[in-house]
């Protein structure tokens, strides 16, 4: 009794002291000072979350303490004990072993609220699942499954539950990655369960692995190609996320489902749990499959680090040890709780319970890169990343940065296999992580690239480096960072190239009207007189006289807007201020196809040496509807351009002109929801029958109402016109130049896989993977129009594979 | 189901600040209000010399920016420390307050916050000599 008291105020002064922490400082809550129920469901909240970090007390007594408290508030809080203790379970991954011990307890303490518990967590369970929400879906079935461990659930009925997962290998006619999704439920809940669920039925088990074993045989692995990070199997093969976990079950099991790395605060309250009466879980239903179902992507593992690569101090646990994978989740899962407050996300990484024994830094950066480099997508924003290194860095200075040195120094090893998109990831990050560290970086290390072709991955890849981090500093500054041998490597100076710069340029057709130009301009002329002075120009594409100045005029276009940008280069805002100023002229000039080709060509001529400024231009240029996206993308794909084709900035500019597109049609579809939407309201209103209502609701405002939908409509429409057709011209310009240079091969007997052909390969797939959600829409067009059999099978691969994402 | 679990997901970077524009036109509520809506971010402490192209490049790491407005000594005209950066969505200029600030830029440790708006001759720093006010206090 004693010993109780004690926990009991130890407990309730932590309360005391937590809540007076709360009120000061940081968080900004809406509470009411009034109703104490709201308070202490607040604090109970609090306690819930914040058991298990760092306190004075051992997690034991913290988990007696707490149990105490929350059996005792069972009366009149059961409610919001349940409903936080679920989300705990469904958002708290990585403290999954904490909360089951919890339930545990107050199961042993109160047997019925273990049973409303458990029919809370099957409620919420089909809700997850409903509402795509498959990871957190996973979570729920992760801890059902250590609940057993709490003596909370009969282990055969969690059997039974796991044999109803897998049956699901046995539908018919549905999505691959629906099945993979329960396979990989039962499979990634056995390292915490598979011991006790072997001790009680093994037959059933063995008969279960048997079932997922045929199945992982049998299905298809199409999609593995595009999500690999590297395409060599050396040193680290880059494994499909299922094989790989089958791998580290199969070894679990051959260790008799010895697992130690899983912290379990149920042992120490074994003699109290096994005193406790269990409960069956209901039988579960997988919900059937329906056309709205979408389920997680497949994934590759990320490995750069094996057990070799930590120099000293305990050894990384292997890649198809058990270890590894729980090491891996609960990193992966506390970044996915705290992404977005760098500081107690890096703490919390660092903090990991058990980090003594394993070379927690090694995990932490592989873990990191492995989200950053994830394909399709990296799960959070590429920046976070970058910001969160920064802040582990600080956090342990003299041990993290060589860790992320020697990171950077094995990938820049392997970049001749590595993912066009996952290279354009690394140079983007390490360009970043060096502006914030004075560009310090060895590299002379790397002086191998020099004495390779300029085209060849690892001078490429050097070579963009330097661009990224000029644009994040100045081009005198990259001169002084690196050392002299590297100066063909170093970005060319953003200087201006005007073409009427001179008197050695007078012969230039143009130039007298250019200098006119440029005087009316500086002059303030109206968009009048500056249009009589440009019908000077001649056209070098008509011979007849009678041209009335309409019609395509590449000279007028290239003096005009050579002569603007020239005056404007100041800086970004002098030119953005110029194409603004000079609108009406520039959509007058460009008012066909070939018009607003040329004006991107313009813009590259005079530009060449500043790929940025001619990304924020061709950005204005689209937003002011000037050129439309699909010029952009003929631009990029026409031979004039052909030079250009594997530089970074390149791709860039197309992925934000296809970014531009999907926001667009995203607006106006929102637009006619709302729309819509107010229509139902005002509807509704009327049929509720208020005369009131009724007669100032007057036909006219559901007749404008509807006018606007139609309008709406046909924008909706007209958008996503517009957005197919841009990645039709994309994808068939994409086949045109492969297959092209897939026949010269052929016929020169020449091997076609050259650093160009991977580059294009890969850039391909870098359209389906950036995009995937938007373009399975027109899945059925790219089809029937482009993607045939009778395309050679190479470029076909690359379609199969990005299909195979959702089937 | 969907219980937020306030005590646990907290987002402070997003939070607004201590600082509020004292030639704000309009009550401490109205500037609150638009501070909680703002695209706009007022950056600080960057040096004399950061261009433009350079807050683009790292701005932009958060999302598409709309502008950039450097800020200028009211009598020189030059650039004396400060910008504005606006983004097309608040969820953009959310990720650079949780992301860029408090990172570099030139080499400096620079420092966002929300911002009610830009409105013209909010670019001039509004110290005695012409600079930022801040710049005094040091």
């Amino acid at each position: 009794q004693p010993v109780m008291s004690k926990l009991f105020i130890s407990v309730v002064s932590w309360l005391v002291a937590f809540a007076i922490n709360h009120r000061v400082g940081g968080q900004s809550h809406k509470r009411r000072r009034t109703s104490e129920p709201i308070e202490i469901e607040d604090r109970l909240e609090s306690l819930i979350c914040r058991v298990g970090e760092k306190s004075t007390s051992s997690l034991e007594s913290n988990l007696e303490g707490l149990a105490g408290v929350l059996e005792a508030d069972l009366p009149n809080y059961k409610n919001k004990i349940l409903r936080i203790l679920c989300a705990v379970a469904r958002l708290l991954p990585e403290k999954l072993t904490v909360y089951t011990t919890l339930v545990g307890l107050l199961n042993a303490r109160n047997y019925n609220f273990g049973g409303e518990f458990v029919e809370a967590m099957i409620r919420q369970l089909k809700e997850t699942l409903k509402a795509n929400l498959y990871t957190e879906a996973l979570y729920l079935v992760r801890f059902l499954s250590d609940l057993v461990n709490c003596h909370v659930i009969a282990a055969p009925s969690m059997v039974a539950m796991f044999e109803n997962f897998v049956s699901v290998t046995q539908e018919e006619d549905v999505p691959q990655v629906r099945s993979d999704w329960f396979v990989y439920v039962v499979l990634s809940s056995l390292p915490w369960v598979g011991k006790e669920l072997y001790e009680k039925k093994d037959v059933e088990m063995d008969r279960l692995l048997n079932q997922i074993d045929g199945y992982l045989k049998r299905r298809l692995k199409t999609h593995v190609p595009m999500l690999q990070v590297w395409t060599a199997e050396k040193p680290h093969p880059q494994e499909e996320y299922l094989d790989c976990l089958w791998a580290q079950i199969q070894k679990l099991k051959k260790d008799r489902w010895q697992e130690r790395h899983i912290l379990r605060p149920y042992i120490a309250f074994d003699s109290v749990l096994c005193e406790a009466l269990q409960h069956n879980l209901p039988p579960f239903t997988p919900p059937a499959h329906t056309p709205d179902c979408q389920y997680p992507v497949p994934r590759v593992v990320f490995r750069v680090f094996d057990y070799t690569d930590a120099p000293e101090g305990p050894v990384m646990p292997g890649s198809h040890s058990v270890e590894r994978f729980v090491i891996e989740e609960n990193l992966h899962n506390i970044i996915k709780s705290h992404w977005k407050e760098r500081k107690t996300c890096a703490a919390q990484l660092l903090s990991y319970p058990g980090k003594n024994k394993i070379p927690l830094n090694y995990h932490i950066v592989e873990v990191i890169f492995g989200e950053l480099f994830q394909l399709p997508c990296p799960p959070h924003i590429d920046v976070m990343y970058t910001t969160l290194l920064i802040e582990l860095c600080k956090l342990q200075p003299g041990s993290l940065p060589q860790v992320l040195a020697q990171a950077t120094e094995m990938m820049y090893m392997r970049l001749d296999t590595m993912n066009t998109t996952c290279i354009d990831r690394l140079l983007n990050w390490f360009s970043h992580h060096l502006s914030n560290f004075q560009f310090r970086w060895s590299w002379d290390d790397w002086a191998d690239c020099l004495a390779m072709d300029a085209d060849k991955p690892k001078p490429k890849f050097v070579k963009e480096v330097l661009e990224k981090c000029m644009r994040l500093s100045y081009h005198q500054r990259i001169v002084d960072i690196v050392p002299p041998t590297f100066s063909a490597l170093i970005p060319a100076e953003p200087i201006f190239f005007y073409k009427y710069q001179d008197e050695a340029n007078s012969k230039c057709a143009g130039y007298a009207v250019a200098i006119t130009v440029g005087n009316a301009i500086k002059n303030r002329a109206s968009n009048e007189e500056i249009l009589t002075v440009l019908k000077d120009v001649p056209n070098p594409n008509q011979e007849d006289d009678d041209d009335e100045g309409e019609g395509f005029n590449p000279l007028k276009i290239e003096v005009f807007l050579q002569t603007l940008l020239h005056l404007a280069a100041k800086s970004f805002s002098h030119s953005f201020s110029a194409l603004a100023k000079f609108h009406e002229i520039l959509k007058a000039l460009t008012d066909c196809d070939e018009g607003k080709l040329h004006i991107l060509r313009v813009v590259y001529e005079v530009w060449r040496n500043h790929p940025q400024m001619i990304s924020v231009l061709v950005d204005k240029l689209i937003r002011t509807q000037i050129v439309d996206c699909a010029a952009v993308a003929n631009w990029l794909f026409s031979p004039n351009m052909a030079h250009e084709f594997t530089r970074f900035y390149v791709w860039e500019i197309l992925h934000s002109t296809i970014r531009k597109m999907n926001k667009h049609v995203q607006k106006i579809q929102k637009e006619l929801e709302e729309a819509k939407e107010k229509l139902e309201k005002q509807q509704h209103k009327k049929d509720s029958g208020d005369e009131e209502d009724m007669e100032r609701n007057s036909e006219d405002e559901d007749g404008q109402l509807e006018e606007q939908i139609e309008r709406l409509q046909e924008k909706v429409e007209s958008a996503q016109s517009e957005q197919k057709n841009l990645f039709l011209v994309i994808f068939q310009r994409f086949i045109m130049m492969l297959t092209e240079h897939l026949v010269r091969c052929e016929t020169g007997s020449v091997d076609f896989n050259t650093p160009w052909y991977k580059n294009c390969i890969e850039r391909l797939q870098q359209i389906f993977l950036m995009h995937h959600v938007t373009i399975q829409q027109y899945v059925g067009t790219l089809e029937n129009l482009l993607f045939t059999a009778e395309l050679d099978h190479h470029i076909l691969a690359v379609y199969q594979q990005f299909c195979a994402l959702q089937l | 189901m969907s219980i937020k679990l306030n005590a646990l997901f907290s987002d402070s970077y997003v939070d607004v600040s201590q600082y509020r524009d004292q030639h704000f036109k309009g009550n401490r509520y109205e500037q609150e209000k638009l501070l909680k809506q703002s695209n706009t971010l007022y950056v600080g402490n960057l040096s004399f010399y950061t261009t433009e192209e350079q807050v683009y490049e790292l701005f932009s790491k958060s999302g598409d920016v709309k502008r950039i407005i450097i800020g200028l000594d009211k009598v020189k005209k030059t650039a004396c420390g400060f910008c504005f950066v606006e983004y097309y969505t608040r969820a953009d200029a959310e990720n650079a307050m949780r992301f860029v600030n408090g990172t570099r830029l030139d080499d400096r440790i620079i420092r966002t916050d929300w911002d009610a708006g830009f409105k013209e001759g909010r670019q001039y720093g509004r110290g005695k000599s012409g600079g930022q006010v801040s710049l005094h206090r040091r």
